[in-house]
Parts: C-alpha cells; structure tokens; sequence
C-alpha cells in the first residue's frame, strides 16, 4: 500500500469533518418520535373530568403479556367516576409486562386507554414499574373538575359517547391523527 | 464494594474522594456484552454512530468478563442459560452493576413459560431495570445515565453508609430519589426543577403526560 493508498484511505476519514454530523443529543435535545410511537399509557377524561375507563376489563384480556389489571366497581349516585353503571376501581400496568403492542388501545371500546411517547421508563425497582390508576389518569385540564361528581354533559352516558367526536376531552393521540 | 474498602480507614474519607471515584467509575463504564435476543439489535445501534455510546465513555463492549463492569442483560434468560449468565456476573471483578434490557429481562415479559427465567433478578442483583420490547436507544441511554446518577450517589465505605441513611431517615434525603429523574429532565435546568416540584407533590406522572400533550399539540 503506498502513499496513495494512504491518502485516500485517510480521505475519506477527513471528509467526514464537512458532513453533517448524525449523532443525537438525546438527553439535551431529544428528537420528536415518530408520531404514532407506542409509548407510555393514559388513562382519558371526558370534558368535565369524568373518567372515560367503564371498567370492562376488555385491554386486559386484548394484553399477550398479562401487563394489565383492572377490578370494576359500581358507580354510586353520591361517588359516581364515570358515566354510566361501572368504572374501574383498580386499574394497574406492569410496566415490566408490558411490550407496547397495542392491543389494548384497539381493544378499549370509549377510547379510554390510549399511548403517549414518552419512553424514559427505567426504574432501579420493579415494583416502581407497575403503575397505578393515579399515575396513569391524564391531568384535570382546564374547566375539568376532580371527580367524583355527577355527569355534567348530559342526562346518560349516551350523550357523552355520542359528543366524543366533537368534544373528546383528553384524548391526544387517540383523535385528529 | 471494591478496593477502596481495603486501602482506606472508615471514616476519614472526604466527599470530595467519594464523588471523584464515583465520577471515574459512572464515566467509564465498561460493558460485558450480554446480548441474547432483539434487544441486543437495539444495543448494538446505542453503541454505532448515531446513538454513539461514547459520548458517555463506553463504546467498548468487553467480550471478556474480567474487563468488564456493567453487565447489560439484553433479551430473555432462558433456564438454560442462567447458569452461564451467573458465570460471566462471578467473573466480573467488583465493582460491578447489572442492567436489565427489555421486559423479557426483568420479568419474564410475554414469555411467562417454563422455558424463560421469570426476571433476570433471579439469577443475579439488577441495578437497572429497563422496560421496552425491545426499548429503542434513547431508552437504554436513559437507564444508562440514570444508573450513572445512582453511581454517583453511592456511598464510599460503611462509615459514610450509615451517615447517608441516617440522614435519609432524618428526612433530609434527596427529593427525588437517585435514579428516578428522566434523563431528559435531569439534564435541562428549568425542567429538571418542574419535576423535583413535581415529585414533591406527588403528581411527577401528571406533568410528563401534561407536558407530552403540549408538545403534541404544538406539533
């Protein structure tokens, strides 16, 4: 190999001084995922606050890994979470289950369960990653009121799935894409 | 953990010795390649060009135990390869730290069968569990900067343990527990200060879900 072959050898490597450099800045400046990039869940809310789980247990049974667990209880006239008869009392993802397919979103029926992006989920325990139905519930948003409360947005549940189009409360990433 | 209990007397250590071996022990980690199923594909491209391990001191993946120091467990732990795996941990000189890569890794994940160790933590300690399948890069740079952080705080000496958790016991520990912060947060200042707020409160998980929506929204 000569000089020739050394300098060409050695090109190539300089050449990258000019080029774009691909390297991330992750934790500075972390790119945008792709959008429909199955990340954490949420659990939605109606416009006024109310919770959009009924308690079906269907994203339970839809899971292939056994992540997620859900006990249903009765809505109360004096504590009532959701519109309808039942909400879920107990409603828990193992994070160390679950392997973000997506099953669960497609199965949920009042587009209750729906995925964000974020993904920085790294625990140093793994009960840290079984999480609970506080940690997995949207944040109230404006003119949302803490529940328990009656439905304010109609007379049955009927007029709430029936405005989901129109007025879907918390639900980003599940409308509009 | 390591040497510095034999060379050095409890007691008259410095913080200042503590943080400076913990800072050279966190920013040359070493690891033992590991790779067992798909997520050893997500490992490889954290350490090529455009992830680029380096950055934080590690591109060099050790195919010898006895050089390495952190053991990234990634993809599921079959019955039969617990043993070995519990091998090359032994093989490790101290100190030394286990991540857990996948779910497979740290619970059995969808393979909850007689085939596949229900979590790697049955075989060995893990430091790090990682959830995913399998995580994409950013993840496991995220657990990788969180374990640095528990590195960091890591006690030299029995002495100063004791003092650390007898402060943690009097209440005056850190808010937001070593290791718990995303590293996208722990790494920018003003949301780094949203998030200690944040846990303080309790509502840590309400403000990522409220801050991805607003990113959403913007887009």
């Amino acid at each position: 190999m000569g000089v020739v072959g050394m300098a060409k050898g050695f090109g190539v490597t300089f050449s990258h001084m000019f080029k774009k450099v691909v390297t991330t800045e992750y934790p500075e400046k972390p790119d945008a995922t792709a959008p429909r990039y199955h990340g954490r869940h949420i659990l939605n809310r109606h416009p006024d606050g109310l919770e959009k789980c009924i308690g079906c247990e269907l994203c339970a049974w839809a899971c292939p890994a056994d992540a997620i667990y859900v006990e249903g209880g009765d809505n109360a006239e004096g504590a009532r979470f959701s519109p309808g008869e039942r909400y879920a009392s107990v409603y828990q993802i193992n994070y160390a289950r679950c392997i973000f397919c997506g099953l669960c979103i497609e199965a949920c029926p009042t587009r209750s369960l729906t995925m964000s992006n974020e993904y920085e989920l790294a625990r140093d325990d793994r009960k840290d990653l079984i999480f609970t139905k506080e940690q997995l519930l949207a944040p109230l948003l404006p003119g949302m009121e803490q529940p328990p409360h009656p439905m304010r947005l109609g007379e049955s549940e009927k007029d709430y799935y029936l405005s989901g189009p129109t007025n879907p409360g918390v639900s980003v990433g599940a409308e509009g894409r | 953990m390591g040497i510095e209990e034999k060379l050095l007397p409890n007691g008259v250590l410095l913080t200042t010795v503590e943080k400076l071996v913990n800072w050279s022990r966190k920013a040359s980690f070493w690891p033992a390649t590991f790779g067992l199923a798909c997520c050893a594909i997500e490992m490889m491209a954290t350490g090529a060009a455009r992830y680029d391990l380096a950055r934080f001191g590690m591109e060099v993946f050790r195919a010898s135990p006895r050089q390495a120091d952190l053991m990234i467990v990634a993809g599921r732990v079959s019955q039969k390869m617990a043993p070995v795996l519990r091998q090359i941990y032994d093989q490790m000189p101290d100190p030394k730290w286990v991540l857990s890569m996948g779910v497979c890794a740290s619970s059995g994940g969808m393979f909850n069968n007689y085939a596949i160790v229900q979590g790697v933590d049955h075989v060995v300690p893990v430091d790090m569990y990682l959830p995913g399948c399998p995580p994409r890069p950013e993840m496991l740079i995220d657990a990788i900067l969180k374990l640095h952080e528990k590195v960091m705080a890591e006690p030299l000496g029995d002495r100063r343990a004791k003092t650390v958790a007898q402060r943690e016991a009097d209440g005056k520990g850190p808010i937001v527990q070593p290791g718990a912060m995303p590293s996208s947060y722990r790494y920018d200042k003003a949301r780094r200060a949203e998030w200690e707020k944040a846990v303080a409160e309790g509502t840590e998980e309400q403000l990522r879900i409220a801050n991805w929506m607003q990113r959403e929204v913007a887009r």
